[in-house]
């Protein structure tokens, strides 16, 4: 028995009946001018309520995205009042906060570089959206591909909004970056000449994303994890930083944590910092569903914020155009690109594709939205939600019958639990928020304005512009955590650290009161509320 | 989710929650706040490895708290840490690996056979298996059987000889991915061209230029087939 009811299973009849078809179908790539348009009338950061005006800190009279700027204009959850300063918990050279793959990365670079490093983060080490990534790594390792073509589609991809100087540096490390991992151990996807497996993902001209079957975020995470315990590096769990601590000099000095299973603070002095806090998707932006881990809440852009760092194209979300739609239980969890980089395609309830698969995410969220929403072409669930279909079984069809099995092992046995067999049906989906693409500005070493303070991954701003290309975020955490720890290393080695001071959260909490603003949220977040809304209110504090 | 509620027991006490909903989710639903036992939420991060009984059934199971569903008259209980330490090494320099394997763990040894750890896993997979196969000194075999390991730590706490399956696994397979699977000649070739700065004055010209320039050069792109 199919997983798919039968109002459903007539539009896959259709589907089935198309596929020979669509198989020699042609669909060209849209010009630029022509994306830009289909953006602008169905890209999600395009709606009005999309972004709100934030009316303090450096990027003052810009909007943002609405979530953010509610968390931006609310007061610390820390009363700077009630810490001491003089009782110091921790004494290291670099502090990097956050346990995903850009933290780590940064800690083992920072330690090599002769650095004395403590690493903090909010849950466990690893919990987090890089332990999550599905498809891969992009990197021009091949002899047709270059850095300057991988330079082309990120800049283009970006829509012209990445900061240059930070896109050269990432297409010149990204080899490099294979090459370290494959170095520490992780298994990649080899051909049997040895050389490794590179797969398509929208908006790249060449193939050039390197996988570790569909869980290629775990086999970093998980080999560079045990690397980091290899060499004793200390390490902090469920103690996520609430605040970043300033000295008299204005360089960035350490960070206030929060130990959230007793609720005791600590105090950390460091000569440099290095915020690897991730995203946002635990915002829900425009109350999208959200492929996120549960700790990404814009934590590092709000302390960060508050210390006087600027944010660069917070107004624009990535969502992924193929979320899950069905089964109502793995809503908006991520279906790879990997499966259109290996030829699956998209088709509307009447067996038609709409668009080129390989178009970049914002275009084919867009359309995907306008099959839905304007065209009236979406298939409808049960719940009386819609989506389209990724046609999976073409996987097998274009490439051999065990393809889907051996490269996407977990989306045949995730779909599998719920009765549906993604070899011989398709999968419903539709877009889901996936990424933070701006953040706290870098320069290409990881360097924001304020001295002594570097961020490295999701958290920054100015590597993706205003879209990121798939593969290209594991890209970024490795060569900007790895530039991050070396010149935090360095930065470390030159200074002293002045008195220690929470000024400029006072001063963040007065300017609130002077401009009448409250609202009854503390930030940062910590952790979303997924409790049912009856229940929040008969709670006691 | 249905309007119909069901009885679960949360560590032995009982709630009433819709059909449809994760484990996960139910607990949210009545009034839970995860601190511990919550990361991915996808059925990545092995954060949320849960053990329960049916009513009437004395068979233990285990599954993902973010993957499993509710079921009527289930007794569950979350297993959101277990002590596993692992003894660090170095990777750089490793010359008998079987040496270094049974100095790393010494406890291999004793795995009896029993597939309690196979019985726990929530992935399908056979520890049992892939430790026979590092005990033959079939490494590529382990690496493969292994690789879909979430480091949830069930196995490790069912098993009989006190293993902990899943960090001999890990260590296996970063041998095996470092030694055995040579670098390949393509990458060495490019990642050399890169250190040479071979590409750097190509990259600079693109930075250079205009926007425009940069815009026309983007829609002519060639691109490589499928
Ligand atoms: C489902 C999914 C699939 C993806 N697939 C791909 C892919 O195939 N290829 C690709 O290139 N990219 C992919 N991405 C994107 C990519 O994985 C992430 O953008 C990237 O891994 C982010 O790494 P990071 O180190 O910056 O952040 P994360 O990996 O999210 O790590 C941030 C860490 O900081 C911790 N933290 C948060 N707040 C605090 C605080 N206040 N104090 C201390 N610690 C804190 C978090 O808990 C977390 O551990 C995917 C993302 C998702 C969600
Ligand atoms: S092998 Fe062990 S640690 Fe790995 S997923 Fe299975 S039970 Fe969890
Ligand atoms: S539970 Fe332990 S002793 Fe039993 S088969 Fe598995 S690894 Fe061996
Ligand atoms: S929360 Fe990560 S596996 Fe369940």
């Amino acid at each position: 028995m199919s997983g798919y009811p039968a109002s459903m299973q007539e539009s896959i009849k259709k589907l089935n009946e198309t596929r020979d078809f669509r198989l020699k179908q042609e669909i060209p790539r849209l010009p630029f001018a022509e994306r830009e348009k289909l953006l602008h009338a169905h890209h999600p950061d395009y709606r009005a309520s999309a972004n709100a005006e934030v009316h303090l800190g450096p990027n003052k009279g810009q909007k943002l995205t609405l979530k953010l700027v509610q968390l931006l204009e609310a007061k610390s959850r820390l009363d700077p009042d009630k810490v001491d300063l003089n009782k110091i918990d921790y004494d290291v050279d670099v502090l990097v906060i956050g346990g995903g793959g850009g933290g780590v990365a940064a800690a083992l670079l920072a330690q090599e570089n002769g650095a004395k490093v403590m690493l903090t983060t909010k849950l466990r080490v690893g919990d987090s959206n890089t332990i999550m990534a599905e498809g891969g790594i992009a990197a021009a390792t091949k002899e047709i591909d270059s850095p300057e073509r991988h330079f082309m589609d990120t800049l283009g991809g970006g829509r012209f909004k990445n900061k240059r100087d930070v896109i050269s540096a990432l297409v010149h490390d990204a080899p490099l970056i294979v090459e370290w991992l494959k170095g520490l151990g992780c298994m990649f996807d080899t051909h049997p000449n040895g050389d490794l497996v590179v797969s398509f993902a929208g908006g790249h001209q060449r193939k050039r994303v390197h996988s570790c079957k569909d869980l290629s975020g775990m086999e970093f995470m998980r080999v560079l994890r045990d690397e980091m315990y290899n060499r004793q590096i200390p390490t902090l769990e469920f103690s996520p930083a609430i605040e970043l601590l300033m000295d008299d000099q204005g360089n960035c000095s350490g960070a206030i944590l929060l130990n959230m299973e007793t609720k005791q603070y600590y105090v950390v002095r460091a000569k440099a910092v290095i915020l690897a806090t991730g995203g946002i998707g635990r915002l829900h932006p425009n109350d999208f569903a959200t492929t996120n881990h549960y700790g990404a809440t814009a934590d590092g852009l709000v302390i960060a914020y508050r210390a006087g760092a600027n944010l660069l194209n917070m107004e624009a979300i990535q969502y992924h155009p193929t979320g899950a739609m069905w089964p109502h239980q793995m809503l908006g969890q991520l279906i790879t690109e990997a499966c259109r980089g290996n030829g699956a395609q998209l088709v509307n309830k009447n067996g038609e594709r709409y668009i080129n698969e390989l178009e970049t995410r914002d275009t084919v969220s867009s359309a995907n939205l306008r099959e839905v929403q304007e065209r009236g072409n979406g298939i409808i669930t049960p719940m009386g939600t819609q989506g389209v279909w990724l046609d999976t079984p073409l996987i097998n069809i274009r490439g051999d019958a065990g393809k889907l099995d051996r490269m996407f092992a977990g989306i045949v046995r995730r779909f599998g639990e719920y009765g549906i067999d993604v070899r011989k049906e398709p999968i419903l989906i539709f877009p889901t928020q996936h990424y933070q693409n701006g953040g706290v500005e870098i320069d290409p070493y990881a360097q924001t304005c304020i001295p002594g303070l570097y961020a490295a991954g999701e958290v920054s701003g100015g590597v993706q512009g205003i879209n990121r290309l798939g593969g290209n975020s594991l890209l970024d955490i490795f060569v900007f955590g790895r530039r991050s720890g070396t010149r935090a290393a360095e930065f470390a080695k030159k200074r002293k650290v002045g008195k220690l001071t929470l000024k400029h959260v006072t001063e963040y909490n007065h300017q609130l009161e002077q401009l009448g603003i409250s609202n009854d949220v503390e930030s940062p977040l910590l952790l979303p509320n997924y409790m049912r809304e009856d229940i929040k209110q008969v709670t006691l504090k | 989710m249905s309007d119909q509620l069901i009885p679960i027991y949360v560590m032995g006490k009982r709630y009433d929650v819709p059909e449809g909903l994760t484990i996960m989710t139910a607990m949210e639903w009545i009034g839970y706040k995860f601190i511990r036992g919550c990361g991915c939420r996808g059925g990545f991060c092995g954060a949320c490895g849960t053990a329960y009984r049916l009513a009437g059934d004395y068979k233990l199971r285990f599954g993902l708290a973010c993957q499993a569903l509710v079921q009527p008259n289930m007794h569950l209980t979350q297993i959101p840490f277990y002590p596993n330490p692992k003894t660090p090494y170095n990777i750089e320099d490793i010359k008998d690996p079987v040496e270094t394997l049974l100095t790393l763990f010494p406890e291999i040894k004793k795995c009896v056979g029993c597939g309690a750890c196979a019985k726990a896993c929530p992935e399908g997979l056979r520890p049992i298996d892939y430790i026979a196969a590092a005990l033959r000194g079939d490494w590529k075999t382990a690496a493969e059987l292994s690789f879909d390991c979430l480091m949830c730590g069930l196995c490790a706490s069912r098993c009989t000889g006190e293993l902990v399956p899943h960090n001999i696994a890990l260590f296996i397979r970063r041998y095996y991915s470092k030694y055995v699977r040579p670098m390949p000649a393509n990458l060495l070739a490019r990642t050399k061209e890169i250190r040479d700065g071979k590409f750097d004055n190509g990259v600079k010209k693109l930075a250079n230029m205009s926007e425009e320039q940069l815009k026309k050069l983007y829609d002519q792109r060639d691109f490589e087939k499928i």
